[in-house]
């Protein structure tokens, strides 16, 4: 393919499926991605030639498992360009890093009458965590809004900031609308306060080149499963001086220095994080999805989706009756839409049967349905594999299912 | 489409865009609101019970998505002058059949008309779409106020 397309649908096994004769047409990226068989492959051969604990044993096997192990951590490092391989913290997916930041930063550093600044339009998994701590310690939750569009309104950001405000967590890319923000800028008005910055990534590692340093990230979350690794895993990455001064999160195996029953001591960071056996064979897949996503160029990957977003509104915007939810400036490729008279779970269900898989419902962004005066939405979210002709098709669904409906 | 056919069929489809028995029933005895929590349906069923225990008049209000909208319609439509005991008993065929454990082609049955959802079994998500009126009666003659699916 030519212009600004990328032609990596083969590289995704799943993708070659059909569904009742129809080819399968995969617009769910944005609630987990699909896997290519390279990672696919390496998991496997892990699991057959190379399988064994990790920081424990004293043995070969073992020692090449670790090897593997600590490998994704360097590679997850340098995508992020963070400084040290000591800022990166394995997880169980983007929820476990950002209650973890909750946890462990909120506990040891928020008091009462301290502020947490959220914007209206995050994921429940940046919201919920935070209620529970602001709850436990008597600190108060502020909400930047939104503007219609979808864009989080600034200047009103800049008032609810004060010397009280201690963290301020929000995504960089909206799951629901697409929104990309301007971490940036709010990382810099943020840091004049003194306040930590904690970005939920999930929907902007896999899209788009991620410089923590130049976005001014103290904390960057995500998972493993929506980036074409497997699920069970996923990042934390923390600057260093702030993770030395977090007490751990959880408690067990590898994240201690010794253990009395009168006293026990805790590792460094990473380690102090990393409690139990982790996700060993999940963790090398991770690393093996690093390398397929800067094999193909996170630049590119970007231009993709660019260009598919902008050829998806287009097309969706001329049915009548379709609203689009989410219509950013800077926007990531997420079509959010709802159609008159037709509730999006009817959608869902009509468009599987068209061989098409989408997402219907509130995504997990209850507040965010609020604002938009919608009780869910349908959503198509796109990924580098996807094509001009899986949004031909899903237009084409769409004028079908309204005509059921008219 | 034909597992679409299946399930999306010209009944249900008139149901939800023409419901039947969708009004209020200021002489209700019975009431109860559901919700699904899932997809933001919101369903109120009314009954009024006479005095021998039949269902002399059933209605509903509320929105929702096509399948429980047309769930709905279709079961104020078949439990109207109905015992409450058989309504108990369709309601228990009728969950059986969308969750796959009852095939209504096989099994002998009272569903009539309501068979039209038993393509609501190949999608678990839904069945509590196409259950969430009859969760709603169920409550009201329970006298519960609200329900939920979750």
């Amino acid at each position: 393919m030519s212009g600004p397309y990328l032609d990596i649908k083969k590289d995704f096994p799943v993708l070659n499926r059909e569904f009742d004769g129809k080819p399968l047409i995969y617009l769910d990226t944005a609630a987990t991605s699909q896997k290519p068989a390279i990672v696919l492959d390496a998991m496997d051969r892990f699991y057959r030639e190379s399988y064994g604990t990790v920081r424990r044993g004293v043995y070969r096997l073992s020692e090449k498992a670790t090897q593997a192990y600590e490998g994704t951590r360097r590679k997850v490092a340098r995508l992020l360009n963070a400084n040290s391989v000591k800022e990166i913290i394995y997880t169980r997916g983007a929820t476990e890093s950002l209650n973890l930041v909750a946890y462990s930063y909120g506990h040891a550093f928020l008091k009462a009458g301290d502020e947490v600044i959220l914007s209206q339009i995050e994921h429940h998994a940046n919201i919920v965590p935070w209620q529970l701590i602001a709850e436990g310690v008597g600190a108060r939750i502020k909400i930047i809004p939104c503007n219609d569009r979808g864009e989080l309104m600034l200047e009103e950001y800049r008032k609810l900031l004060s010397p009280r405000t201690k963290v301020v967590a929000v995504n960089h890319v909206s799951n629901a609308l697409g929104t990309i923000n301007p971490i940036a800028e709010i990382a810099g008005l943020a840091h004049e306060v003194g306040a930590v910055v904690v970005v939920d990534g999930a929907q902007g590692i896999s899209h788009m080149p991620v410089d923590v340093q130049a976005l001014g990230a103290d904390f960057y979350a995500f998972s493993s499963h929506k980036m074409f690794g497997p699920t069970g895993v996923g990042i934390l990455y923390g600057r260093y001086e702030l993770l030395e001064k977090m007490p751990p999160f959880m408690g067990g195996g590898d994240m201690i220095r010794q253990v009395t029953f009168e006293k026990t001591t805790f590792q460094d960071p990473p380690h102090r994080f990393e409690a139990g056996t982790p996700s060993i064979v999940e963790v090398l897949g991770l690393g093996s999805a690093i390398e397929y996503l800067e094999s193909v160029g996170l630049n590119r990957i970007a231009t993709h989706e660019h260009a598919l977003l902008e050829y998806g509104t287009e097309l969706l915007s001329g049915i009548p009756g379709l609203r689009l939810i989410g219509t950013a400036e800077k926007k990531a490729a997420v079509l959010g839409f709802t159609l008159d008279g037709i509730h999006p779970h009817d959608i869902g269900t009509l468009l599987d049967m068209e061989g098409i898989a989408i997402r219907a419902g509130h995504h997990c962004a209850q507040p965010t349905m609020e604002r938009f005066g919608v009780p869910a939405t349908a959503r198509a979210s796109l990924g580098p594999y996807n094509t001009e002709a899986d949004l031909d098709a899903l237009a084409k669904a769409l004028l079908k299912i309204k005509g059921m409906f008219a | 489409m034909s597992q679409a056919n299946e399930l999306y069929q010209q009944v249900i489809l008139d149901h939800n865009r023409n419901p039947r028995n969708y009004r209020p029933l200021p002489e209700a005895t019975h009431a109860c609101h559901g919700h699904n929590p899932l997809c933001g349906d919101n369903i109120t069923v009314f009954a009024k019970v006479d005095a021998s225990g039949n269902l002399e008049d059933l209605s509903f209000q509320g929105n929702g998505c096509a399948i429980s909208k047309a769930s709905a319609s279709l079961m104020t439509s078949q439990l109207k002058g109905k015992p409450l005991a058989e309504a108990r008993q369709l309601f228990g065929e009728f969950h059986e059949m969308v969750k796959g454990d009852l095939n209504p082609e096989t099994t002998p049955n009272h569903l009539g008309k309501l068979k039209l959802f038993q393509g609501v079994k190949e999608y678990s998500s839904r069945i509590k779409c196409a259950t969430l009126a009859w969760h709603a009666l169920m409550g009201a003659l329970d006298r519960q106020e609200n329900t939920s699916t979750e």
